[in-house]
């Protein structure tokens, strides 16, 4: 029987109650009382030098509060970089400027040059076109080997250079790797780009700024996943505002997808605006304006080589890989195509020898950041890639040749500096083979082909690290926040409890999950429990979601919270029952002396601890709230088999996905509604990066793929129902809960199974096609096929 | 959006007698109008709404002729028409989602004249005459290129009139962002000849195949269709598909057409 409550029960999730009526409370539907509202005149052009900004005709029009440019901000900090890469040469990566309003320069469409202020929206509009601004314009650079070659033009004059760093990983291997290449019976050789992704949350980024001048308090309501991170990086790095006098609300958030992690300009803006005219300021992301502003993903181009021995078994990977920066270094972009990249260069396989090469560049783009998987989804799509190449031309099953190399003993430590814990690699791919019934494919090929349609199968392993920890070893890797998590239970009067927490839900049903872990522990319905989050003036001070970590790291907080709150809880009980609190024991919400039949209810302890008439008030103090701090000792490691089938229309090209399977193992699972969907959520964006996705620029820097007529979202009709399974559970072994997070993971392992799967099709067509980049549309696809 | 003044009109009288005024818009669906609108691209000092004209409405058919209201929305012809002309009504149903398709309308598809078309395709191949306020306009004379057509300013498609062939499918095959046409083949076999019309394909805009026309008019079959090809000159190329492609689908989908339509 599955289980109706508490860990590992299917709880429909709370949150969708607002959400689906209607109710949820966005930062767009908060409006302060006398609020202006800003609208962000936009560089048109992709590279250029401004020579002047004429406001006077602009500034004269009705209903304009005030119109900034760059130079309001001289004086001001530039946006900040969370994570400093030391290069191969040990030397810092470059790191330039990112000012909030352009000063000097624009480097990409979208790049904001002035700020007008006004009463109205309409107002502020029409009053942007009235500013004169003129641009010298400059060559951009859009391509990033183009970036690199002599004489190119410079996004950041004063760096000398495009190249932000070079990465080398391990560097101490690198001679190993290439003599181990050298001397290897067979090396199978792929290049490959990782297309440039939109995140496009339904919600747009919103943000709305207010300031009491009675006590110089400023409140930003803001899209955030992580409210905390924000308020330090904004307070401290670029506006100068200390913390106590800095909230920062991230309420209810349609969709982060990574996108939302970051500190942008525009909430800066707002917020330093307010504090200048002494009225809310309100932004509101267009569409149109979110193709440009918000941090696109993964852009990467790569070559992978991944040598064999002459019994298959994997000797060594070496990849070279230039990581596409854009115009300015994003939040966490550096740390994507590294530490979150380079990482996981093993997969599941045992590869004795492997390096990664990476170097960031420059270009007159938009800044490229985290979007869902961040770096994972790039190593495994490079490594599933190859691995597929490599069963062809070797002649070998994929499934074998991957099974052959299987890591199947934990702990392992990689050659690319981590430690999995736990996995089970050949359970997830037996239950992956189960669940596609790879033994009914060739009659479904014989289906597709009698309707003159190919058909192929594609499978992959992956993966993952969620939870980036711990925080010292982080910092060391040039990590600059701690990534340890925090939760406060507070335990009310008559037993209600609010449990604030450092992570942030925009999807996740965080107010649906995490009640379940306390109501476990506790024994107490689930609905007498509330998660609070999103607001720093009310919770702890936690690092936020992403990373698939809120559960293994956040949770584990939680966890040890609930503890501190039993160990007290039985104190109280102990006194009130004259008995030794280790004699107490707590079961389905009550409190008994061990082997009698003497005990107390939780709602007689909570009222104990408020009203502490009888109570050991010289031993312990009143009240019943506590809170943990949780830094994680290792990352955790989820991982799992997916497979894919497509059909091929010949004629066109165009791919359609037929069955999507899907074996996961994220150790324990809390809520299984919830992680399929989570699951769900990921493979619809993977099929849709790995088919429809792509984000386009001209030579310009024009974006052309700047709204949906051009970008093309995956829509129901292009995904097929899913089987998923989570069965084959390792439980993680270093965090309280035995959870490894399922966030990622569907859009990490689902682009190279789609695109093996179409190669596969190909082939039984008899078109030798080796690789086709993503996303594959029926244009390239029939471009493949024509040779 | 800039400000507008907005009138609704109950009859066409009044609507032309509004369109007269300075800088003025007739709003049909809006599907292409309100997001220009928004994005700032125009800005007319009054829209003209042709939704809540009577006459501009419905579907009917007489003598071998369906007769659309220029007003009639997508989905109306969806399911009004399938009874006279299904090709036709398959084309409607198959145009953008259900929101669109409840508010776009034929009359403003053919006036917009968007190179992507659907029913572009349906008229020409059709040989449909547009009715307007003030004259009806044979389709040789119509389409005039790309969002490009015979209409004067201020004129009004009041009614769109489609001969029903006695055999006629289309085939889009869809863009994968918008779902317009990348490319999009309408054949329609009449007693006295094949029409075969493609829309999403021409820089110029909707197109007749003449070549398919003709080997179609003497054996309306896929096969007749073997060894003809369409050139890539002159064809659109863009990030969803080169000329080339076009030029290929071209040929594919006007035989999926014949063999839908047999």
């Amino acid at each position: 029987m599955p289980k109706d409550h508490g860990i590992g029960a299917s709880q429909k999730r709370r949150e969708d109650v607002r959400f689906l009526t209607g109710t949820g409370q966005y930062t767009d539907d908060i409006n302060v009382y006398g609020q202006t509202y800003c609208h962000f005149l936009r560089s048109d052009v992709a590279h250029g030098r401004i020579t002047s900004i004429d406001t006077a005709a602009a500034e004269a029009m009705p209903g304009v509060v005030r119109i900034f440019t760059g130079k309001d901000f001289e004086g001001v900090g530039g946006l900040p970089c969370g994570w400093l890469i030391t290069d191969r040469f040990g030397e810092p990566m470059k790191e330039p400027g990112h000012p909030v309003l352009a000063q000097g320069k624009v480097r990409h469409v979208g790049d904001p040059i002035c700020a007008v202020v006004a009463d109205s929206l309409e107002e502020a509009r029409n009053a942007a076109e009235a500013i004169v601004v003129e641009i010298e314009e400059l060559p951009a650079v859009v391509d990033m080997k183009a970036a690199l070659a002599e004489g190119a033009p410079l996004v950041h004059d004063d760096m000398g250079t495009n190249l932000c760093y070079d990465w080398g990983f391990v560097e101490d291997n690198r001679a190993a790797v290439d003599e181990a290449i050298r001397n290897a019976h067979h090396v199978t050789t792929l290049e490959l780009v990782n297309n440039r992704l939109v995140a496009n949350p339904m919600e747009p980024r919103v943000a709305v700024a207010e300031y009491n001048r009675a006590n110089d308090e400023s409140t930003l309501y803001t899209t955030s996943q992580n409210p905390h991170v924000i308020r330090l990086l904004m307070g401290a790095f670029v506006l100068g505002i200390p913390e106590h006098k800095l909230r920062v609300v991230a309420p209810d958030v349609g969709g982060g997808f990574g996108t939302k992690i970051f500190h942008y300009a525009e909430e800066a803006f707002v917020t330093f605006a307010a504090r200048k005219i002494n009225r809310p300021v309100k932004w509101t992301s267009t569409r149109s304006e979110a193709f440009m502003s918000d941090a696109h993903g993964r852009d990467h181009v790569t070559k992978i080589e991944l040598a064999l021995d002459k019994d298959n078994n994997f000797v060594a990977v070496r990849t070279d890989t230039l990581a596409n920066m854009g115009a300015y270094l994003s939040t966490f972009s550096s740390s994507i195509p590294t530490w979150l990249h380079g990482t996981l260069m093993a997969g599941n396989y045992r590869t004795p020898h492997i390096y990664v090469n990476v170097r960031a560049v420059f270009t007159n783009t938009v800044p490229v950041d985290a979007y869902r998987g961040a770096g994972r989804p790039e190593a495994t799509f490079q490594l599933e890639r190859v691995i597929d190449k490599a069963a062809r031309e070797l002649g070998v099953d994929p499934i074998a040749l991957r099974r052959q190399n299987f890591i199947t003993e934990f702990p392992y430590a990689t050659p690319v500096a981590v430690e999995y814990d736990t996995g089970d690699y050949v359970a997830t791919m037996d239950k992956l083979e189960e669940m596609i019934d790879r033994a009914g494919f060739a009659a479904r090929r014989k289906e597709s082909e009698a309707k003159g349609k190919l058909r192929g199968l594609g499978i992959n392993c992956y993966i993952e690290a969620c939870g980036i920890a711990p925080s010292n070893l982080v910092g060391q890797l040039g990590a600059r926040a701690g990534l340890y998590d925090a939760a406060t239970v507070r335990v009310n009067a008559t037993g209600s409890i609010s449990v604030m927490v450092g992570a942030h839900s925009h999807g996740q049903g965080h107010e649906t999950s995490f009640p379940q872990v306390v109501a476990e522990m506790l024994g107490i319905d689930e609905s007498m429990i509330d998660i609070v989050h999103g607001d720093s003036s009310k919770i702890p001070f936690g690092m936020g979601t992403y990373g698939s970590r809120s559960l293994a790291v956040c949770g584990s907080a939680m966890v040890r919270a609930t503890e501190k709150i039993i160990n007290k809880a039985k104190k109280i009980a102990g006194h009130l029952l004259e008995a030794a609190d280790t004699d107490i024991e707590l079961k389905d919400g009550r409190f008994t002396v061990a082997g009698t039949d003497k005990s107390v209810a939780w709602g007689d302890v909570t009222l104990a601890a408020y009203v502490p008439h009888n109570y050991p008030l010289e031993e312990i103090e009143p009240g019943l709230e506590e809170t943990a701090f949780y830094d994680p000792s290792n990352f955790t490691y989820p991982s799992g088999a997916y497979a894919c089938e497509v059909e091929l229309d010949p004629e066109t090209g165009r791919v359609t996905v037929e069955r999507f399977a899907a074996a996961d193992d994220f150790g324990n699972v809390v809520n299984p509604m919830i992680v399929e969907g989570q699951v769900h959520g990921g493979i619809a964006q993977g099929i849709g990066q790995a088919l429809l996705e792509s984000c386009v620029y001209d030579s310009d820097g024009q974006l052309l793929s700047a709204s949906y007529m051009d970008y093309a979202m995956p829509r129901a009709t292009d995904v097929p129902f899913y089987a998923v399974d989570h069965s084959c559970a390792t439980p993680c072994t270093h965090n309280p809960l035995g959870v490894k997070g399922c966030g990622e993971a569907g859009a990490i392992g689902s682009p190279p199974a789609v695109v093996n799967a179409v190669i596969d099709a190909l082939a039984s067509g008899g078109h030798k096609v080796d690789h086709i980049d993503m996303p594959v549309s029926p244009h390239r696809v029939w471009s493949a096929m024509q040779g | 959006m800039y400000s507008f003044e907005i009138v609704r009109p109950t009859s066409l009288a009044d609507a032309v007698a509004a369109l007269g005024q300075d800088e003025a818009q007739a709003l049909a669906g809006g599907q292409t109008l309100i997001p220009s609108l928004k994005q700032r691209l125009a800005q007319p000092s009054v829209l003209v709404s042709l939704t809540a004209i009577a006459e501009m409405q419905g579907v009917s058919a007489e003598g071998g002729v369906l007769t659309l209201g220029g007003g009639t929305t997508h989905g109306t012809v969806a399911r009004e028409a399938a009874a006279h002309y299904p090709a036709l009504a398959a084309l409607a149903s198959n145009i953008g989602d259900p929101a669109v398709r409840n508010r776009g309308t034929v009359g403003g598809s053919l006036a917009n004249n968007d190179p992507a078309a659907c029913y572009p395709a349906a008229a020409l191949a059709s040989g449909a005459t547009i009715v307007t306020n003030s004259r009806e306009i044979a389709m040789e004379d119509y389409f005039q290129g790309m969002f490009t057509t015979a209409l004067e300013e201020g004129e009004i498609i009041t009614a769109v009139r489609f001969p029903i062939p006695e055999k006629a499918a289309y085939i889009k095959f869809e863009q994968p962002a918008s779902r317009f046409a990348l490319v999009g083949v309408f054949v329609a076999k009449f007693a006295d000849g094949v029409r075969v019309a493609v829309t999403g394909a021409s820089e110029e805009g909707v197109f007749r195949w003449t070549e398919a026309e003709e080997a179609l008019s003497g054996n309306f079959s896929a096969t007749a269709l073997d060894g003809l090809t369409v050139s890539a000159d002159g064809l659109m190329s863009d990030i969803h598909g080169s000329s080339a492609y076009r030029a290929h689908l071209i040929g594919v989908l006007t035989k999926r057409a014949v063999a839908a339509a047999a």
